[in-house]
């Protein structure tokens, strides 16, 4: 099982060591700082790094590299899932994942560590137990401490550990009894030259914030649950149920957590709801090339495009550009080639165009790739596959809970090919 | 107020500093100071000065500051076990607390601090952890013996708790199960013989129960233990799989792949007709699909094992192509595994599609990336007929880029489009004529020379490319330098009048300015082919080639299916057997999947027929043994059977022959010899007491032949280790000679050839009398005997063990090493025996503490059938005397080398209790006593 995990941050520095084992020497991270030598970029870092007697798996999150390092065989899916758990779990507890805040609160760090893994066993990876075990610091609570000298250590066990959901506790109250639920959807699109779509996907997620009182058991129905056939819900969901009547059914934890993931690949299914016109033209030994994009709305069912961004990643021939937008900021990096334009809201009407000339290296043949624009944008109150929820009741208590549902699209990696 | 504070200290004095707040009265300020420890300790400063101090902190009711000292403790006890001591009665007390946290608490610390003594007193709380009346603490108790068992594995199997830790499998709170089953697979995984995890439908059942209800991190421990089980038929299966199909649906990845494990393992015994077997195929899609849409790291794992699936069951995936496509920002260890399983997916019915964005990756950034990309549409055109020549055209577009790396790797993937559809496109061979400058890299300079010399009659100016290559000869690759020669040969044969003088220039620089032995033994072989046979020469250069295979990267087959069972494990990360890299050499038992049970009858072990599982653990014992028996039962036997060894001799005679050998060849075994057939002769002249219960014994197995033992044969090299060869075998010695029976297997996909042996210096001097000698290639699937005589007289080096050797076997795929323990026996001469004047002098003149006693245990033999036995193994009695009702033989032998070995054997008849031997043995190389004692005990058991 795991059996030690290193911090370190980008300029190779380890500053966190917490080994559930035998101690293994820092020095294993040698054979990562090769690796991270040897690849151009920190994401290109491979994530499976063999050595002579360990391996070394990695993630890469908020500018950190979490080492894992294990010595037997291991599924890896399984350490990389523990580290993201770990991540996830320091930016609830501080709010943000970063180098600076992990040493601040280095003991309260070490000691969640301590519970997460035992021997390398996963123990206990819910927040709500963790937070029963081991309180985050709040300002309020350090004041409290220092002047009582009471801890921030649980001193009972707790509620959820071993009930049958665990990720709940036990005596919950609110005064103000909410639940909210948010259907967010991203479209991970590969559009090519001539604007047909080569492959289309929508990444769809259920966030839910639910703060109610007791043991509320709950319940979710679509409008059309046929969409869903590629799901993975939160353990509290009962599979049988969906399985047999395609209800959501379950207790839920409390406060923020991912009722379910979803996937509908199924092309016609996929709207797209922009294009971009492009016209990018290099030529051959002159020093000069021509650029225009025109932002434009397709399939919106009626919504508002905002938080229009395009970026773009230049060929290394590009010197500078000279560009002017018709709305919006643009920023060109002629260090690292990189254009960003922010366009804002589309309006129809007007639709937003970026034109211009680039200065390219004098002499220099044509660049041998063409750029890919990449895409982000929100549509507010929609989601693009359709996706509706019918009604959300709530069984075994009596109060009358607050409820809402809110829809949103974005767009995931969506890449416009020139 | 931070913890930063903590690292801010005075830097003189820090831990005089430290000390002084540890011993604090203020209860506050001994937490903080704990802290303070605790800080420096993450950051891998060295604070185990202050070990005393801070474990006096530990009796206190504070949790926090006693967890505190918990993780100080179990980071330092190592370093100071003396002091850890002094921790011990605050566990043991602690594990008696009313509060379930602390007591879980202490005995999780206490299984951490891995030091021996305080192993001992862990052992009662443990016991009463594991049957605590609360959950929490048997859970944290089951983990705990995996930690105990880490440190001290005897002392965990002699107090029970394995035993205890199997009962927890059956606990009522599933997260108990869970934790007893991850225990027990680590424990297992470092004894991978003993039989702890004995699965049985019941102990499944349970464990599909606690499956629903346990943690995700359970439910991966419960899916890993429930994929080593075997289900005793299609039934059982199929309910499995029925019960696990709902993981796919967890939102932990891990989860999901070790659910696809089961399945993919477990679908192999289900019949393809059934219904529920196309309905497991469709709900595996869109799981697989699912972690492609995770962050990178998952994806790459992800894909790694997805390529195995597609090698596996390609109908799974095989309309969903387009999630492979690769985006402009993924990292570039996904975008290459992207592009694998592109290829292998690649059919009629996509690729247009495929190759289109192939083309569209080759115009990218990444250098790597777009070589692979190139080599990939090549891959396309050998892999799907109907795309070759678009695929053609594609590549000749990329050239026309003029991208140098492009081009280069464009050129190299023709090379094997022309080698699978020959004489289809060399039209555009004059388009890579033109870019022949702007090639710098050998291999693409090695395909363009091959394609000018493939076709040179269709190249009119074939003579002057290939002589401007010719004029930097000597700064080329040997690659180049190889294919040149051979280019040139070939247009000379194809044009031979005007080609006269390049063929002589090329032949000179290979032959006489040339230092690579390669380069110049093929130049002779083509001027000698030239000068003497033309004709020949041309059947030998020009010769048809064989097409290349379709898919050449394909794993094995043995291998893919060994494979399946790990999916999700770094095993399946790396494509290799975990033997091939799990550290230490702890013995991995070799996975295989189940066969496929047509009905439910068929409940014959698993072992039985494995569908092409690998055999490595199952060595064929000389297989035609029963072929031989037949012979020799065809043959007239009636007189034989009551065995004078004169009339076993004749029926030998008859046996050789019919495998159609002459005798004389068998006894200087030079030639090759079937080693069943080697076996038989060695008869000859063996005392025999009776030839019937002989020719019985001959069914038996070789091991009961009266000449010198030999052992059957066993594994030296899985196939695992060398690309596909199998290397099992023995050693013999017959008549004087020694040999090396091999069994070569070839159990990859393509034909091997070009065999050869040698051996590195060893003790004894073993070395081949004669080169190894297989005389047809080794076509896949093919199995040779093949017997290897052997000399002594090779040079000598002290190995360890002694009777080590290690060997080295080359084919045309590659050199392959392992080393092999030889019987000593096989080095007894036969003039081994010494006379009884010059034995009792040699015997005194041994001094005494050169003999070694040693006890041959279970051995109900007579002195005449112990002497007999031993004699036909080189083992001579010179004497033998009865003292007390004991019989005392004196033996003699004398190895290769020429050092005597003098032995005294007491054996003691006629009570049947006691049939142990006592051997004492002299020599003056004291070393190889115990070489001998073994080979003693060999030759008698057998």
């Amino acid at each position: 099982m795991i059996h030690s995990l290193f911090l370190i941050n980008s300029s190779g520095d380890i500053f966190l060591e917490k080994h559930w084992k035998s101690v293994v020497s820092r020095s294993v991270c040698d054979y990562f700082f090769e690796a991270q030598e040897r690849a151009t970029e920190a994401e290109n870092v491979p994530p499976v790094i063999p050595t002579p007697h360990h391996y070394l798996l990695s993630v890469y999150r908020h500018k950190i590299f979490f080492v894992a390092v294990i010595q037997t065989e291991v599924p890896p899916l399984f350490v990389i899932e523990f580290l993201h758990r770990v991540v996830d779990t320091f930016q609830d507890y501080f709010g943000v994942c970063s180098e600076p805040v992990i040493k601040d609160n280095v003991v309260v760090v070490y000691e969640v560590l301590e519970e997460m893994l035992d021997n390398g066993f996963p123990l206990a990876t819910e927040s709500n137990i963790l937070k029963e075990l081991i309180k985050p610091p709040t300002i309020l609570r350090t004041v409290v401490n220092t002047i009582t000298g009471s801890t921030n250590v649980g001193d009972q066990l707790p509620t959820g550990q071993l009930s049958v959901v665990p990720w709940r506790r036990t005596g919950v109250k609110y005064t103000n009894n909410e639940a909210y639920f948010d259907v967010i959807e991203e479209i991970d699109a590969i559009i090519d030259k001539s604007g047909s779509t080569i492959t289309a996907e929508i990444q769809g997620v259920i966030d839910a914030c639910v703060k109610l009182t007791g043991m509320p058991d709950l319940t979710l129905s679509f409008m059309n649950p046929r969409l869903l056939d590629d799901v993975s819900f939160h353990p509290c969901v009962r599979f049988k149920r969906w399985e047999s009547e395609r209800i959501l059914s379950f207790i839920p934890p409390d406060g923020n957590f991912r009722l379910l993931s979803y996937h509908v690949s199924a092309q016609n299914l996929v709207a797209i709801p922009v294009y971009v016109k492009h016209s990018i033209n290099f030529r051959d030994s002159s020093s000069l090339g021509r650029f225009e994009i025109t932002v434009g709305p397709k399939q919106t069912m009626g919504k508002a495009i905002e938080g229009v961004i395009v970026t773009s990643q230049m060929p290394k021939g590009v010197l500078n550009m000279s560009l002017t937008p018709s709305q919006g900021m643009h920023t060109f990096d002629p260090v690292t080639k990189m254009l960003s334009w922010d366009v804002g809201k589309i309006n129809p009407q007007k639709l937003p165009s970026l034109k211009g000339t680039m200065s390219l290296q004098a002499g220099a043949s044509k660049p041998d790739e063409n750029p890919t624009i990449n895409l982000q944008f929100k549509i507010q109150q929609l989601a693009i596959s359709g996706l509706k929820v019918n009604r959300l009741d709530m069984y075994g208590e009596k109060y009358k809970p607050f409820k809402g549902i809110k829809y949103m699209t974005k767009a995931g990696k969506f890449q416009v090919r020139t | 107020m931070t913890d930063s504070k903590y690292f801010t200290t005075t830097k003189k004095g820090e831990i005089f500093e430290l000390k002084a707040e540890l011993n604090s009265d203020k209860k506050e300020k001994k937490k903080e100071a704990v802290k303070k420890v605790i800080a420096s300790m993450t950051v891998g400063k060295d604070v185990s000065a202050l070990f005393p101090d801070v474990v006096n902190c530990m009796q206190t009711d504070n949790l926090e500051l006693k967890k505190l000292v918990y993780l100080y403790l179990m980071n330092y006890a190592k370093s100071q076990p003396d002091m850890a001591i002094m921790a011990v009665n605050t566990f043991v007390k602690d594990c008696e607390d009313p509060n379930p946290l602390i007591r879980a608490l202490a005995v999780r610390t206490m299984g951490c601090i891995r030091v021996d003594k305080i192993t001992e007193y862990l052992c009662e709380p443990l016991r009463k952890c594991l049957k605590d009346e609360d959950p929490y603490v048997r859970k944290t108790a089951a983990v705990c013996v995996a930690k105990l068992h880490d440190i001290n594995a005897q002392l965990v199997e002699d107090q029970g708790f394995l035993d205890t830790l199997k009962d927890l499998i059956s606990d009522s709170n599933p997260m108990v199960v869970a934790n007893a089953v991850a225990a027990l697979s680590e424990i297992a995984e470092s004894h991978p013989s003993s039989n702890l995890l004995d699965l049985n439908p019941q102990s499944i059942n349970k464990l599909l129960t606690a499956l629903n209800e346990c943690t995700e991190w359970g439910q991966i421990f419960i899916l890993d233990c429930l994929a080593n089980y075997t289900p005793k038929d299609d039934r059982e299966a199929q309910s499995i799989c029925e019960r696990v199909t709902p993981r796919l649906s967890h939102a932990n990845s891990a989860v999901v792949l070790s659910a696809v494990k089961v399945l993919m393992k477990f679908m192999e015994m289900l019949s393809k007709d059934l219904d529920y077997y196309g309905t497991l195929l469709k709900k595996l899609a869109p799981p697989l699909v699912t972690l492609l849409s995770a962050e990178p790291e998952l994806q790459y794992v992800a894909l790694r094992n997805i390529n195995l699936i597609v090698q596996k069951r390609p109908e799974i995936l095989k309309h969903e192509m387009k999630v492979f496509f690769v985006k402009y920002n993924d990292p570039i260890y996904v975008k290459l595994e992207k592009l694998d399983i592109m290829i292998r997916l690649a059919s009629q019915a996509n690729i247009a599609q495929v190759l289109a964005e192939l083309k569209e990756y080759a115009t990218e950034v990444d250098v790597d990336f777009v070589r692979k990309a190139v080599r990939a549409i090549g891959r396309c055109a050998i892999k799907v007929e109907q795309s070759a020549e678009r695929c053609v055209s594609t590549l000749l577009d990329l050239i026309q880029t003029k991208v140098n790396y492009v081009v280069q790797e464009a050129i190299v993937v023709i090379k094997d489009i022309f080698r699978k559809y020959p004489n289809k496109y060399e039209s555009v061979i004059a388009t890579l004529c033109e870019n022949l400058d702007s090639l710098d890299e050998p291999e693409a300079r090695a395909a363009m020379i091959w394609i000018v010399g493939e076709y040179a009659e269709r190249i009119d100016n074939a003579d002057e490319l290939l002589e401007s290559f010719l004029e930097g000869f000597h700064d080329e690759s040997t690659q180049v330098q190889l294919q040149l020669l051979t280019a040139i040969v070939k247009l000379f044969l194809k044009k031979p009048t005007e080609t006269q003088e390049l063929v002589q220039q090329v032949l000179s620089l290979a032959t006489q300015d040339s230092d690579n032995p390669d380069l110049r033994d093929r130049g002779y072989i083509y001027w000698r082919l030239l000068s003497t046979d033309p004709v020949a020469a041309k059947e030998v250069v020009l010769a048809e080639k064989p097409l290349i295979s379709e898919e050449t990267d394909l794993i094995e087959p043995t291998l893919l299916d060994e494979l399946i069972c790990y999916i999700g494990t770094l095993a399946s990360v790396y494509h290799k057997p975990p033997s091939a890299f799990v550290e230490g050499g702890r013995g991995v038992v070799h996975k295989s999947l189940p066969p496929r049970s047509a009905s439910s009858e068929s409940t014959e072990s698993p072992e039985a027929a494995p569908t092409g599982a690998p055999s490595a653990e199952q060595p064929d014992v000389i297989p035609p043994q029963g072929d031989l028996l037949g012979d020799l039962l065809n043959l007239d036997l009636g007189p034989p059977v009551s065995g004078p060894p004169l009339a076993t001799s004749s029926v030998q005679m008859g046996a050789v022959d019919l495998l159609g050998g002459g005798l004389d060849s068998l006894i200087g075994s030079t030639n090759f010899t079937a080693p069943p057939a080697a076996a038989v002769p060695a008869n000859l002249g063996a005392p025999i007491g009776s030839g019937l219960s002989d020719l019985f014994d001959l069914t038996s197995g070789v091991g009961t032949l009266s000449g010198s033992y030999v052992a059957p044969k066993a594994v030296w090299l899985p196939a695992m280790k060398a690309k596909g060869l199998e290397i099992s075998g023995t050693f013999t010695r017959q008549v004087g000679s020694i040999s090396m029976d091999l069994q070569l297997t070839n159990k990859a996909l393509q034909v091997m050839t070009d065999f050869a042996i040698q051996f590195n210096r060893n003790s004894f001097g073993l070395a081949p009398a004669a080169p190894l000698q297989v005389h047809a290639p080794l076509s896949p699937n093919q199995t040779v005997e093949i017997s290897l005589p052997l000399s002594t007289v090779g040079s000598v080096m002290k190995m360890e063990p002694l009777n080590n050797l290690q060997v080295a076997v080359k084919n045309n795929i590659d050199v392959f090493y392992f080393s092999t323990l030889y019987p000593l026996h096989i080095l007894f001469v036969e003039d081994g025996k010494m006379d009884r004047q010059m034995f009792l002098g040699t015997w005194k003149d041994i001094p005494n503490e050169n003999e070694a006693q040693f006890q041959i245990r279970d051995c109900p033999l007579n002195a005449e059938a112990v002497s007999s036995k031993l004699q036909s193994s080189n083992i001579f009695t010179i004497a033998k005397r009865n003292v007390e009702g004991q019989d005392m033989l004196y033996q003699s032998l004398k190895l290769t080398n020429g050092i005597w070995v003098l032995a005294e054997l007491r054996i003691q008849p006629g009570n049947p209790s006691l049939t142990d031997l006592e051997l004492s043995l002299k020599c003056r190389a004291p070393e190889v006593s115990q070489h001998v004692y073994q080979a003693y005990e060999t030759i008698l058991k057998n």
